[in-house]
């Protein structure tokens, strides 16, 4: 028997036969990266890989500086024997599947994906593989997604509610993916939308990409509490009560996550209302995608790990928990506490600073959150 | 339905009092009174018997979504919810219904509970492919029983005293007793002022705040009736139209299970409503409440247990007096006629509660604290001047309890919570040393902030020994410090003793397992 083609390693995901990480959470030589978000791209590789439209997003995580080779969407590279391609993930702009295939054995590593429709990426695309390494954040049947349109059609009614009762609508959302989503989805004759400067240095990086969104200036450039009474805000979730918020007379809070399909973790979040508007899979979508993958292996990582596996198991396949650095229990990871890791109070960079918290750690504000771990 | 889930959202949904009224009374001046009288009845906690069993309920629901039992309770535990767990997993609904409340639950909701296990079973199936999802989370716990909502009675009584443009306190007062609802009774509820109280109905408690201040900054001590803060069940009892009632703060009608109350308390003259505390006491020895615990946990009161715990009724407050509602009069006033009242009749079944006689606060201090040794739990202090007011009014009713017993002890197992704590490890179980080994002594949940209890979640994720379902043993290395009120003997624990109202008092960083108490020390404290 030879060698599994990808191993769990103390760096992330190690290509041996190829000699590099996928999504490593500490420096190495050569990185894939699937995605921009902080749990998935560290600063400090001396080489990157990653798809041609998600570059700029990559270099605005890591530093302008770093060396990052772009690729098309399904153009195949060969490294070291291993052959390389990238296929959309339907997660965030730019996100990928990685596709390695070696002495005629295909792993897929999915990275972070959704099948629901997303305005804002290429759509989810099935790969063929033997081995599966899918992510499981949302590995439970509870979690089924409404369709997103019915969702922004709630984001909606409630905006316009809270426009009647006069009161800034203020909808806390990642800002990568999350943000441009919501965006996408949002009429702007409704009402002005303003973004927190987190935000809006991910819509720059869309709008260059050609991806259309609707004018929504940061809030730094715009009046006085007036001017924000009918306005709904986006930030990202580390900015509720901070300082930053106190600009905006009695917000109604709104949260958009895949967590608030949970009533127990909008209340302890304390916001107003959830949205259950998810950038992952939900029960069934990972299984749709598990099965159109064809593998015969499945390893999972995020989330309900054992959760899925057990039932994948039960239904004959050979399915396992991919032990990763969210250790603690043998097996994986059940970590999935969506909020806990981000407590209110460590949020606020400065309780006297009443300017923009958005450095580059808060401006890419990753859904570590959305999984609970960082 | 439809629009009671939508008040049930709306409330789940906002912190804000104010916001929570104006849904309330938005609910109740839309809906028909027969809708609304269910819905008052509902949030201010009454709340129908169980009619379908939670092991029934996790199995039909587990088939209906084609979701094995492991899963199922994999999802439970992530949710923290049962009937929202079930309503997550329930394929969508195929229907819709405008069935409206009271008829879901005279016609479908109650009669469930005289149906057999395949109709109730077939029945189920039916509602739910016409229940959404918020729909669904409502009817599953009001048919398991579970229903709770987070308002206070408070917020009930100031949005109906809106809708009817009548006093809080009349309000509270129509909620008292029993009643059933129905069109013609929430007319009743929200009509203008009038008419006698029904012959059973109670008056609101009022409750005591405990202090959080030095006593000698509530002003002058004569200006305060000191008495003790009795442990034991508070109550009232009411003779009118020639009957007696017994009222717990629940609201449960409690005069059977202290039949020693009927002879004596049947003497007090029509039109009586006595405040007080029901007590296990034998001879002047009052007894520890667990005495009383073990008579109240009695399907059947024998001759033995009445001997061996006997129970009576401290009087403390007079509210009608000659059929005349007196609660606005001054406490000292009340006192005076209570004491009237009370003397000429007081004996093993009745007494009067002693004021607590000391010269200044420091006097009285010293007197608290030798509270344990009287089995009660310190003093409480009543501002002579005020009168009975309605619920948890501050500022007339003052408990100064005794600060509590404590002793520290190791984490040895978590749970994880329910409602804002769902997927959170947040029930814990605490042990102390016995002979090198740790003895589990109490579970506890509340007395840390939500980042103490994100880290210690942390903790027993990264530290979890050996899972028993939801319950994870951890490695015995976090220390706290336990407070509880009591402490008695118990034979059903394996520590061999029991402790009231434990809590977590601090988490011990600076302790180490090794330091954690020994069960002696418990024991001491016997």
């Amino acid at each position: 028997m030879r060698d599994p083609l990808i191993k769990s390693t103390e760096r992330g995901l190690y290509c041996a036969a190829g000699d590099f990480y996928i999504d490593p959470w500490q420096p190495v030589d050569r990185a894939v990266v699937t995605h921009a978000h902080s749990d998935h791209a560290v600063p400090e590789c001396a080489h990157y890989l990653t798809t041609a439209p998600g570059r700029e997003l990559l270099a605005l995580r890591v530093g302008e500086g770093a060396d990052i080779q772009p690729l098309a969407y399904g153009q195949p590279i060969v490294h070291h024997g291993v052959g390389v391609s990238l296929h959309p993930a339907g997660h965030i702009l730019g996100s990928a599947q990685v596709r390695l295939e070696h002495r005629g054995e295909v792993w897929l590593v999915s990275g972070d994906y959704k099948l629901s429709p997303d305005p804002t990426c290429a759509p989810f695309e099935s790969v063929r593989c033997h081995c599966l390494i899918s992510e499981s954040t949302f590995g439970l049947p509870i979690f089924r997604w409404a369709p997103p349109a019915a969702t922004m059609q709630d984001i909606t009614a409630w905006w316009q509610a809270n426009q009647q009762a006069g009161r800034t609508s203020l909808l806390l959302c990642y800002a990568l993916g999350k943000a441009q989503r919501l965006l996408a989805g949002l009429d702007p004759e409704r009402g002005p939308i303003y973004v927190h400067g987190a935000v809006e240095r991910c819509n720059a990086v869309y709008r260059a990409a050609g991806v259309p969104l609707p004018p929504a200036p940061p809030v730094l450039d715009a009046a006085r509490a007036a001017a924000f009474e009918r306005a709904l805000i986006l930030a990202p979730p580390s900015a509720q009560n901070t300082p930053w918020t106190r600009r905006f007379k009695r917000p109604v809070r709104g949260f958009a996550s895949g967590w608030m399909q949970i009533r127990g973790t909008r209340r302890r979040r304390v916001v107003d209302r959830g949205f259950a508007l998810s950038d992952h899979a939900d029960w069934p979508e990972l299984l749709a995608a598990i099965a159109g993958s064809g593998a015969e292996r499945v390893l999972l990582t995020h989330g309900y790990a054992q959760a899925l596996a057990r039932h994948l198991r039960e239904q004959g396949l050979d399915a396992q928990p991919l032990a990763t650095r969210f250790l603690g229990e043998a097996g994986g990871e059940e970590d999935v506490h969506p909020d806990m890791s981000e407590s209110p109070d460590d949020a606020a960079p400065d309780a006297d600073d009443t300017r923009e918290s958005d450095d580059l750690q808060d401006m890419l504000e990753s859904p570590a959150d959305e999984r609970g771990r960082r | 339905m439809r629009s009671f889930a939508a008040l049930y959202a709306a409330l789940d949904e906002t912190t804000r009092t104010g916001e929570k009224v104006a849904a309330i009374r938005a609910y109740l001046a839309a809906a028909a009174p027969e809708d609304a009288a269910w819905a008052v009845y509902f949030l201010i906690g009454r709340k129908p018997r169980q009619v379908v069993g939670t092991r029934k309920l996790r199995a039909w629901v587990g088939d209906a979504a084609g979701v094995s039992e492991w899963l199922f309770d994999e999802c439970h535990e992530a949710v923290g919810d049962l009937a929202e767990t079930a309503a997550l997993l329930l394929p969508p609904p195929t229907r819709t219904t405008t069935l409206p409340l009271h008829r879901w639950v005279e016609e479908r909701l109650l009669p469930l509970a005289g149906l057999d296990e395949a109709a109730q079973r077939a029945a189920l199936r039916e509602f739910w492919d016409e229940l959404e999802r918020g729909e669904r989370l409502v009817f599953h716990k009001l048919i398991t029983g579970a229903f709770r909502v987070g308002v206070s009675q408070r917020l009930v009584i100031a949005a109906l005293a809106e809708l009817g443009d009548i006093a809080p306190a009349t309000v509270a007062h129509r909620l008292m007793g029993a009643w059933q609802p129905s069109a013609a009774q929430f007319r009743g509820l929200v009509a203008a002022e009038s008419s006698e109280p029904a012959a059973s109905r109670p008056y609101p408690f009022l409750l005591a705040h405990p202090l959080d201040t030095e006593p000698a900054e509530l002003g002058p001590r004569d200006a305060w009736q000191a008495e003790w803060k009795w442990d034991g069940i508070r109550a009232q009892i009411v003779r009118r139209g020639g009957q007696l009632f017994v009222w717990s703060r629940g609201e449960e009608l409690i005069g059977e299970r202290f039949p020693e109350l009927a002879p004596v308390a049947g003497r007090l003259p029509e039109g009586t409503v006595l405040d007080g505390e029901l007590l296990p006491w034998r001879g002047d020895q009052i007894l520890p409440f667990a005495e009383l615990q073990r008579r109240i946990g009695r399907k059947n009161l024998t001759r033995t247990i009445l001997a061996e715990v006997p129970a009576g009724f401290l009087a403390f407050d007079l509210l009608e007096h000659g059929g005349r509602d007196i609660r606005e009069r001054p406490l000292g006033e009340r006192r005076r006629l209570l004491e009237q009242l009370v003397t000429p009749l007081a004996g093993d079944a009745l007494r009067l509660s002693p004021i607590v006689a000391a010269a200044g606060w420091d006097e009285l201090a010293a007197l608290r604290a030798d509270s344990r040794a009287r089995n009660v739990e310190g003093l409480m202090l009543k501002r002579k001047a005020a009168p009975y007011g309605v619920g948890r009014v501050r500022g007339d009713w003052w408990k100064w309890k005794l600060d509590p017993l404590a002793v520290d002890a190791v984490l040895v197992y978590a749970q994880s919570g329910s409602g804002r704590r769902a997927s959170l490890f947040t029930d814990y179980t605490f042990a102390v040393w016995e002979d090198g080994a740790l003895v589990p002594f109490c579970k506890a949940y509340s007395g840390l902030t939500d980042a103490e209890l994100a880290e210690v979640d942390r903790f027993v994720r990264g530290h979890t020994l050996e899972r028993f379902g939801p319950v994870r043993a951890v490695t015995p290395e976090l220390v706290f410090e336990i407070g509880f009120e009591g402490i008695a003997r118990s034979r059903r624990h394996k520590s061999g003793v029991a402790v009231r109202f434990p809590r977590i008092l601090r988490w011990r960083r600076d302790k180490s397992p090794a330091d954690a108490d020994h069960l002696d020390a418990l024991r001491a404290l016997l």
